[in-house]
Order: structure tokens, then C-alpha cells, then sequence
């Protein structure tokens, strides 16, 4: 079952909603300004009834798995539960109708949130200060690495690399490339952790810092993170800790004890504000000491129960957003927090990381585990012997995982496990679910030895099939290079052509 | 505890499948001079103490009416209808992840793909991407687009852009060596010509006469649009801009303080292998059925690492779920009526405000849409007047622009009925 | 028809007197999967030995492709735009990618048939 897009139910014959009329004496666009400032022709917008309005995306919703109807062990994401609380905490006009410009005496409230959940955050962490600005995690990362730069240029040492292993995140590299490094890799050993011995060889005196995730992506604690913070730091280089699995050991241990710098941390992932379909989220960044001069701004501080926003940091890297960040977001984040506090989370973290290993365990005799455990909250399994032997691949587990109304594990990620099947099973999920995911992939890994090539064929149940992303792709780039008029990027009315080229 | 699933006996359970005595021997890889004993953070609270905690936050703060609010600056009051809330709070939407697993994700794809073909409608251009945080880190990536295009390390912001996208502009720029200069006269190492339109004074630039200068220099052209003006102005398409963006607040959402809002971004179809973050396509299953999936993403950051266009993973999905919702409600004559309702009640007020004992519109001869400057006297304490009337009044720009003292933007939208304005030129003739 | 040279990071040239012609291996376009596009170089570009030139995607993957030998480009193949899975049918044939006018001699270390064999089994370990 599929629904048509709403330009293709719009009807040329329906009604405006209704709306306010000016009711004032003022002139209209076309008594004022020249014909050339105006708009030629109405932009092509859908004309639909607000009851046709409300089918249609109650209809498209019907369409996606998430996390209130599905388990999501999306590997890395930390699909948790939303509390739908903090929906409802965002939502109070308190601070769903506040302005960012309004004077700051009207907003002392938001600013105190702002600043108790900064102190909380550092809490976690056991880092100084951290900035809430950053929209999303890989915003954060390179607003980190921002901040890491104005160090040493501010210690007049120029270094030009960053570290970056080969298991970690694409953001990472990424954030790196943009914020002006040359990008690093170090490789991982056979179990799966950082190579010491090529950390060492890749550390110099123009290595501006190293970044890591911790617990890694393969979901392994990095046991001698003393060692490698004592090896970063005696080049004069900062690490920097990637927050993506901070799930791990909220109240069991903290990356600032461990010796990272800097360190952004997800609000999406780790503090349940709603993932949206893919954002709005939160990546603050918490930093030590060293780092504090550089922190974007404004600042929040507080002084004799007064908050104010702090634009006076003259080191400060700037702005990496407007405003204040994603305010909302950070309502949600602290709202859980408070409901969590110091004991809710960290036993959060315990019963992410005993799911993870439960997990792991039931399903250790139908999927590879290429690495020893324990594992931390998540555990990246193998199908690479479905591959060999039966030709099925992560691809196929997955689609048939979706079949049986699971949501999909990251796939093929970390690139360092071929046929890498990630699994983050969260704390929220009981362990009837767990029990009932391991049945499936058991089932699964049966139906790869007796009838794989049923399993090609799979999802059946859902409103598509596997969908043709080849031709797509090579459609849209015949599109791009001029060779067809079909954009495939957006809808176009039939026999229109192309929207009109610039001239 | 709140939101945790398992029991005592789950535990128990578990750690006896994994074949361990206790969690400690799930944490053996964790040096113990790491270990902490607890958290510093208070225990935790039941929901009846929590939502108290964090109302009495909200209650500290001052919320204006819409219909007085008459400060924008970037974040507008607009009437909100009742579907796009509706909409965004399904849990299908909202609680889903970005869409890796295309057929159990069709709604966020459909979605945002029909967010696109809005985008791409008003302003005219061939694809939008799937959105991006706000307009100021869309005004950013536009740059990096047209510096990665054209070779050339210089970017050019024109006249009264919003100061802060200006800010986060130069903080992308210095990460890659590109710099940011104030002018409208670009040369050879110019590789594009950024102007907003209505600016941040709400004023009406000459945009096809800096889009042709940029041209004519071999730079491309960043128009920085409101998106509800389009209705009335020109599109940045009709007049040849080579990128759109600008900021989605007025689509729908609240202004929340700031944020969550959502930037967009469109662009001609020679830029789009440039364009950052997620792009959603159609494609067809075996059976031949339509649906969709993400496109391009050999450009983004998961495949191309360090090469990648952007480092941005995913986008403001919910946030462009409402723009699209919002504008499929309004149809191109409600969205048409909206902004030529604001048009006039702002024009009627500015006669108004002008016509006030020691008040002059800042720049008489140039025109506006919904937002503009005003010369005011004493300006601090006329706005600290209007708060003390309930009122939030205009915008003080010479904190950014100090050539600008004593000039205030106010901003009028269909919320701000008759009487609304008229309690307001009332509270200033008091 | 010259005798095809490759280098470990998957490309192939052949070289007849002044000229070459480039593209990339049978392995690298299996390890690649459907190719999609290719972003490539105009003609007259001078290329050195080992310079990126351009770009080969598919759908999961994108990989930066390098000259094997120094040169200036005399030919693109323009069929590649639109066809872009010629690479996975023909990658010896008609999915070559550039012809080179030859800056100087090939480099000595090109491998042969036997020696690239090696090469693409360490990969497929």
C-alpha cells in the first residue's frame, strides 16, 4: 500500500483556508513596489482540504517503524525511548513562545535550564564548561575541533593533523577535512582496539589532536585509554572524545577522568530527545580547563542566582549557530535528566550494557562475533559465513529483520567488519523483546542454510520491496548532466518540463 | 525508575545467560582507577515533582502574546495551523530515526521528498536537499558549495545580512581558508556574492542586480530568502540566483527560544553533486511500485569520510515536516494571503510609527516587506516602555550595527491584528 | 593491442607508442558494485604519475581514481555520462576511461598480469 504524493491528489478546485484580512488601510505588494520585485507566477504549492490535508500524513506515518511501535537496534544510534514527557515540558508557552531577542530579565528561566543542564552535562562527562549550541553531533565534533585549533593557534604551534581510526564514524574525518586538518588514519588491532604501536608511529609534533570513540564502534571499551591520553598529551596533541556511544557508562566512569579535552555528547542518543526521522537533535561540547577561553558565544553564566548571556570571551572561535541552539532540544534533554537524576542514569547505562551482552549472548550461535567480548551497550556481529556459504549477506538479515517488524541493526558499519551487523538494543527494551529479536535472527540464519534464496526476496510485507537504487541513481545523474529532464530529486507535473533553467 | 525495564529478576536472569555473576564482570575491560562510585547529580524524580521542576522554570520567563509581539530579527510570530502540530507530534514521525531502511521509513522519505519539491517550487530552483539546522549554518554551507565550485577563496556578504549567520559564516570560513568579506563589488577570486533578501532590516535589495554582478565576476549568486515573501517577490529561480537559502521558522514553528527551526537550501542543477546533507529520490521496487530512498549519498560523509561535501548526517527532519505541512495547508493562496496581509498591516503601521513626534523611518526611499527600520528617539526606553505595556516591541540593531544607533526593526505579520496596532502606537503616544 | 600494465591501487593502462589508455580493473569494478557515475577531467589536462583525476561512485561506495602514468589527456569517453555501467561490463573494453599522450616513459614498477593477481588476492583475503 502506497500513497500518492500531495501535489498528485491536489485539486486546482479547492478552496483556500480561511485567513485573516488586513482590515487596515496600507497598500499591497503590486501598489508599491516595481513589477520586476515581484513574483511572476504562484509557486506551485498542492491545493488540499485540511481533512484530505490530515489523511495523507496520517497515512505516510502508517508507513514508518519507529521507536513507540518497533525495536530500533539501530547500532550506534541509541534508539531509546522518548519520553513523552519532555514533549510536553517543550511545549509549555514558557518556553515554545519565548523570542531569542527578548531582554535577558525576561528570560531567566530558559538561561537557568541552559545552565543547570551545562552543569549536569559536565557532570556526566567530568569535563569544566560546555557550549549547548551545536545543533547535532557532527556539529559538535567540529566545533570541538574548532575550538582545538584556536588552542594551538593560540599557543603559536602549528599543527596540521588529525588522528582519526580507521572504526570510527565518517563524521569524524569529516568534521576534521572541514574544520582544516589533514585526516590521519590509525588502524585497529586484531582485537579490535586502537593499534598502539601505529598510534605511536602516527603522533608528532603536527598532531593537533586525536579523536576517539569510547567505548569503539565495534562497541569494545578501549582498555588502555590511560595509556593513549598519556601518549596524545606528551605530543602536545588534545583528544577529543566522539560522544556517539556515551550510553556506555553514564555513572560508571567519565571521559574527562579518562583524559579527553573535549568531548560532545548526542542529546538524541544519550538523553531521549526524539531522533524527528532524522534530527532536529543536539551535540553540546564539553571541554576542560584549557579549552574554556574558546568556547563559542555567548556563554551562560550565573552570578548570585542571575544569569546573563557572556559575549565577552575574546578567544572564543564565535558563533556556530544562531542563537542559542536547539532550545527545545535541550528542554526535553534536561527534563530527563531530572526525572533520571545521578541514579537513573546510571543505571541506565548498566541495564544498556547487561541488554547489549544478553543480546549478544543469544545470538553468538547464528552470527559471527569476530571479536571477544564483553561488550559494552552494543555489539557488532558478523554475517560474513552466511556470505561465504549461502550468499546471504548483512543486506538480507536486515530486510528480512524488517519482515518480521524489527527495525534493521546498523549494517555494514563499522567498515572494518565485513558484513558488520551492529545491534544497540538501549535500556527500554525488555527482555522479551530481546528474546523474541534473538528467535528471529535465528530464524533467519535457518531459512540462510535451507532456502537463501528466499531470503533475497525479502521484505515482502512492507508497503515496497527492495527498491532499485542503481537505476535511481543513475537517473538522477543522466538529470545532472543533462541528459534526461526527469529530476528524480523532486515531483514534477506530468508533461511539465524541466523548472525553467536560469539564464 | 523511570523509562528502565527490567526487574531485579530480569537482571538476574540475564547476567545468568551471559554466564557472569554480577554486572562487574561485564566491566572487567574498564581500568578501576576509572570507576566511579555515583554520579554527582541529585537522584532522580517522579513525574508529578519533575514537571513541577521544570514548569516553575517556564513560569520564570516572560511570554508576549503573539498579537504584541513585534520583534523579529530572524524569528517571526506567525499563526500556526493546527494540522502541522497534529502532524509532528505522531510518534511514527517523531520517534522514527533517519530513514537507513527505505521500506520500513516510506512516510519520512514521502515527506521529505514532497519538503523538497516544496522547497524547489518556491524559490524556483531545480532540487533542494532534505533541509539543513537553521539559516545561518545554511548561508554557511552555501558558501562552501560555491567555494568548492568555483576554486576561489573569497566570499562577499552584501549589505545588512543577519549579523549572526554572518558570524557563523566566518567561523566555517576560517576552517577552510576561505574569507569573508563585506562589499557588493566582486572580483576574480570572489566565489560568491551572499545577499539576503528582505535583508535584516527588512529592507528590499536590488537582488538580479547583485545576481548579475556576481555573474559577471564568475561568482555564483546566494540569495537569502524569506521563505512566506516568496509568495509576493520574486524568486531567487526568477532572478537567477544560483543558491537559495534561508531560515523555515515562519513555516510552521514556534520560536522556541531560537531553535529548533530549520534551514533550507536549493540550488540549480549543475550545483547540486555540492549540495550538503541528505537528498531524497523516487525509485521502484521489482513489482515496479514507486517509493523512495536516499539519493547521492556517495557525496556525504559515511562513504566519502573526509572528502565529503559536508559533515552533516542528517537534517531537521521533524522541522521540515511541519514546513511541508504548513505550506501544503496554505496552497499557494493562502501562503499568497498571509504574506499580503503582513505587507499591509506592516506598511500601515510604518505610516503610523512615522508619523509619531520625533520618528522617521531610517531609509524612507527603500522598500520593505513586513519588517523595517525606524528612527526612533531614545530608543532603550521606548522598548523597556512597550515591555512594561505588555508589548514586545521593536528590535534594537545597533548592537550589531554601530552606524545604526537609535534604529529599531519592527515587524508586523497577519498576528498582529488592528487593534494590536493600534494598542501600540497607543502605549508609544502615552 | 599493447600488453595491459596495472598498478595495486586497480587501475589498468595499456601503451602503444606515445599513447595510453587508462581505466580501471575487472576486481576493482566487483568491489565497487554498480557504478553510477563518474566525475572525470577535461581533455588537455596534463596529469602526473599517481594524480587523482577524478572520481568513480556507486551507489554504497566512491573511490578517487589515479593516473597511473604522466601525460596529457587526448580523449575522455563520453560514453561513460551516460552509461556509466559500461565499467562493470566492459572495464577492459568499452569502459575505458582516459587516453593520455605520454609525458616520458611509463613508470618501471607497473605490474603484470601475474603480479596484480597476487595483488587482488591478498585484497579478497
Amino acid at each position: 500500500m502506497t500513497e500518492p504524493l500531495s501535489f498528485e491528489l491536489s485539486r486546482p478546485a479547492v478552496d483556500p483556508p480561511r485567513l485573516p484580512e488586513a482590515d487596515v488601510d496600507g497598500p499591497g505588494p503590486a501598489d508599491v513596489l516595481p513589477h520586476d520585485m515581484l513574483r511572476d507566477r504562484p509557486p506551485g504549492l498542492p491545493r488540499l482540504s485540511e481533512p484530505e490535508i490530515m489523511r495523507h500524513y496520517s497515512r505516510l506515518a502508517s508507513l514508518n517503524y519507529s521507536i513507540s511501535e518497533n525495536f530500533y537496534p539501530l547500532g550506534s544510534c541509541t534508539m531509546k525511548y522518548n519520553p513523552v514527557l519532555n514533549e510536553q515540558a517543550a511545549a509549555l508557552p514558557g518556553f515554545a513562545g519565548l523570542h531569542p531577542y527578548q531582554d535577558e530579565e525576561t528570560v531567566q528561566g530558559a538561561l537557568e535550564l541552559m545552565w543547570r543542564l551545562e552543569r549536569a552535562l559536565c557532570a556526566v562527562v567530568g569535563v569544566e564548561r560546555a557550549t549547548l549550541q551545536p545543533a547535532a553531533g557532527a556539529h559538535g565534533e567540529w566545533t570541538a575541533l574548532r575550538m582545538i585549533a584556536a588552542f594551538h593557534h593560540s599557543r603559536e604551534e602549528n599543527r596540521t593533523e588529525v588522528l582519526v581510526p580507521d572504526s570510527a564514524h565518517g563524521t569524524n574525518p569529516a568534521s576534521a577535512a572541514l574544520s582544516g586538518f589533514h585526516v590521519v588514519e590509525v588502524k585497529s588491532g586484531p582485537d579490535g582496539r586502537i593499534s598502539l604501536a601505529d598510534l605511536e608511529s602516527k603522533l608528532s609534533p603536527r598532531t593537533a589532536a586525536l579523536m576517539l570513540t569510547n567505548p569503539n564502534t565495534l562497541g569494545l571499551f578501549e582498555r588502555e585509554i590511560l595509556d593513549i591520553a598519556e601518549m596524545v598529551h606528551a605530543t602536545g596533541a588534545l583528544l577529543y572524545y566522539d560522544g556517539a556511544n556515551l550510553n556506555a557508562f553514564m555513572g560508571i566512569c567519565r571521559p574527562g577522568d579518562m583524559g579527553f579535552d573535549a568531548v560532545h555528547m548526542n542529546l538524541h542518543k544519550t538523553f531521549t530527545t526524539p531522533h524527528g526521522g532524522g534530527g532536529p537533535g543536539a551535540g553540546p561540547v564539553g571541554v576542560k580547563a584549557d579549552l574554556v577561553p574558546f568556547l563559542p558565544t555567548p556563554t551562560v553564566e550565573r552570578t548570585n542566582g542571575h544569569l546573563e548571556l557572556d559575549y565577552k570571551h575574546p578567544q572564543s572561535i564565535g558563533r556556530v549557530r544562531s542563537f542559542y541552539g536547539n532550545f527545545g532540544m535541550l528542554v526535553r534533554a534536561y527534563t530527563y535528566i531530572l526525572a533520571m537524576g545521578g541514579d537513573g542514569l546510571s543505571q541506565a547505562s548498566q541495564d544498556a550494557v547487561l541488554s547489549a551482552n544478553y543480546l549478544r549472548k543469544l545470538v553468538e550461535g547464528d552470527l559471527e562475533m569476530p571479536h571477544a567480548g564483553p561488550c559494552m551497550h552494543e555489539f557488532v556481529a558478523s554475517a560474513h559465513h552466511l556470505t561465504t556459504e549461502h550468499g546471504v549477506r548483512a543486506l538480507d538479515v536486515a530486510k528480512a529483520l524488517l519482515d518480521r517488524h524489527f527495525y534493521a541493526p546498523t549494517v555494514y558499519f563499522p567498515l572494518v567488519v565485513p558484513e558488520a551487523i551492529m545491534v544497540e538494543p538501549t535500556e527500554t527494551e525488555s527482555k522479551e523483546t530481546l528474546d523474541s529479536f534473538a528467535r528471529a535472527i535465528k530464524e533467519i540464519a535457518a531459512e540462510a542454510r535451507t532456502d537463501p534464496q528466499s531470503l533475497h526476496a525479502e521484505p515482502k510485507t512492507l508497503p515496497v520491496g527492495r527498491l532499485d537504487e542503481v537505476a535511481a541513481a543513475r537517473k538522477i545523474n543522466a538529470y545532472l548532466v543533462g541528459q534526461s529532464e526527469d529530476p528524480v530529486l523532486r515531483w514534477k507535473a506530468p508533461g511539465e518540463g524541466a523548472p525553467k533553467e536560469a539564464c | 525508575m523511570p523509562y528502565l525495564v527490567h526487574s531485579p529478576e530480569d537482571r538476574a536472569a540475564m547476567l545468568e545467560t551471559i554466564g557472569v555473576e554480577s554486572m562487574d564482570d561485564l566491566l572487567v575491560d574498564i581500568p578501576q582507577s576509572l570507576r566511579l562510585e555515583s554520579l554527582q547529580l541529585p537522584n532522580g524524580l517522579s513525574e508529578l515533582e519533575t514537571m513541577a521542576q521544570v514548569q516553575a522554570l517556564a513560569d520564570r520567563n516572560r511570554v508576549y502574546p503573539d498579537r504584541l509581539t513585534f520583534r523579529g530579527g530572524g524569528v517571526y510570530r506567525r499563526f500556526i495551523p493546527a494540522a502541522v502540530s497534529a502532524v509532528t507530534s505522531k510518534p511514527e514521525f517523531y520517534t522514527a530515526y533517519t530513514p537507513y531502511q527505505a521500506e520500513a521509513s516510506q512516510g519520512t522519505l514521502q515527506a521529505i521528498f514532497e519538503y523538497q519539491t516544496l522547497i524547489a517550487e518556491l524559490t524556483s530552483l531545480d532540487v533542494s536537499n532534505a533541509s539543513l539546522y537553521d539559516g545561518a549554518t545554511a548561508v554557511a554551507e552555501a558558501a562552501m558549495m560555491a567555494y568548492v565550485h568555483t576554486g576561489r577563496n573569497e566570499v562577499l556578504v552584501s549589505g545588512y545580512v543577519h549579523p549572526e549567520y554572518v558570524q557563523v559564516l566566518r567561523v566555517f570560513g576560517e576552517g577552510r581558508g576561505i574569507k569573508v568579506r563585506k562589499g557588493d563589488q566582486p572580483n576574480k577570486k570572489t566565489a560568491a556574492v551572499i545577499f539576503q533578501q528582505p535583508d535584516f532590516l527588512g529592507l528590499l535589495v536590488d537582488a538580479p542586480a547583485l545576481t548579475r554582478a556576481a555573474h559577471d565576476a564568475g561568482a555564483l549568486a546566494i540569495a537569502c530568502v524569506d521563505p512566506i515573501s516568496l509568495a509576493i517577490l520574486a524568486s531567487p529561480g526568477e532572478y537567477g540566483a544560483d543558491i537559495a537559502v534561508g531560515e523555515g521558522q515562519q513555516l510552521g514553528l514556534s520560536p522556541s527560544f531560537g531553535g529548533p527551526h530549520v534551514g533550507f537550501i536549493a540550488c540549480r542543477r549543475e550545483l547540486v553533486r555540492k549540495l550538503p546533507g541528505r537528498l531524497v529520490g523516487t525509485a521502484h521496487d521489482a513489482q515496479g511500485r514507486r517509493g523512495f530512498v536516499l539519493a547521492l549519498a556517495a557525496r556525504e560523509q559515511h562513504i566519502r569520510r573526509e572528502k565529503a561535501t559536508s559533515n552533516i548526517c542528517t537534517n531537521h527532519s521533524l522541522c521540515a515536516l511541519a514546513a511541508a505541512v504548513y505550506l501544503t495547508y496554505m496552497g499557494p493562496y493562502g501562503l499568497r494571503q498571509v504574506a499580503e496581509v503582513s505587507f499591509k498591516r506592516a506598511h500601515h503601521l510604518a505610516a503610523r510609527l512615522a508619523a509619531l513626534p520625533g520618528w522617521e523611518l531610517a531609509f524612507p526611499e527603500r522598500q520593505f516587506v513586513n519588517e523595517f527600520p525606524v528612527r526612533v528617539p531614545k530608543a532603550p526606553s521606548v522598548v523597556k516602555k512597550l515591555a512594561r505595556k505588555g508589548i514586545l516591541g521593536g528590535l534594537e540593531v545597533n548592537r550589531w550595527f554601530r552606524e545604526l544607533k537609535g534604529v529599531v526593526t519592527f515587524t508586523c505579520t497577519e498576528v498582529n491584528d488592528p487593534s494590536a496596532i493600534d494598542e501600540l502606537v497607543a502605549a508609544l503616544g502615552s | 593491442m599493447a600488453e595491459r600494465r596495472y598498478t595495486k591501487t586497480h587501475e589498468w593502462v595499456t601503451v602503444d607508442g606515445k599513447h595510453a589508455t587508462i581505466g580501471i580493473t575487472d576486481f576493482a569494478q566487483s568491489q565497487l558494485g554498480d557504478v553510477v557515475f563518474l566525475e572525470l577531467p577535461s581533455v588537455g589536462r596534463k596529469l602526473g604519475e599517481r594524480e587523482t583525476f577524478g572520481v568513480i561512485e556507486s551507489v554504497k561506495a566512491a573511490s578517487d581514481l589515479y593516473s597511473p602514468v604522466a601525460g596529457r589527456i587526448s580523449a575522455v569517453n563520453d560514453k561513460l555520462s551516460g552509461k556509466p555501467e559500461l565499467v562493470n561490463s566492459d572495464p577492459y573494453g568499452d569502459g575505458w576511461i582516459l587516453k593520455l599522450e605520454l609525458a616520458g616513459d611509463p613508470p618501471s614498477d607497473l605490474l603484470d598480469e601475474a603480479a596484480y593477481k597476487k595483488v587482488t588476492e591478498a585484497a579478497a583475503g
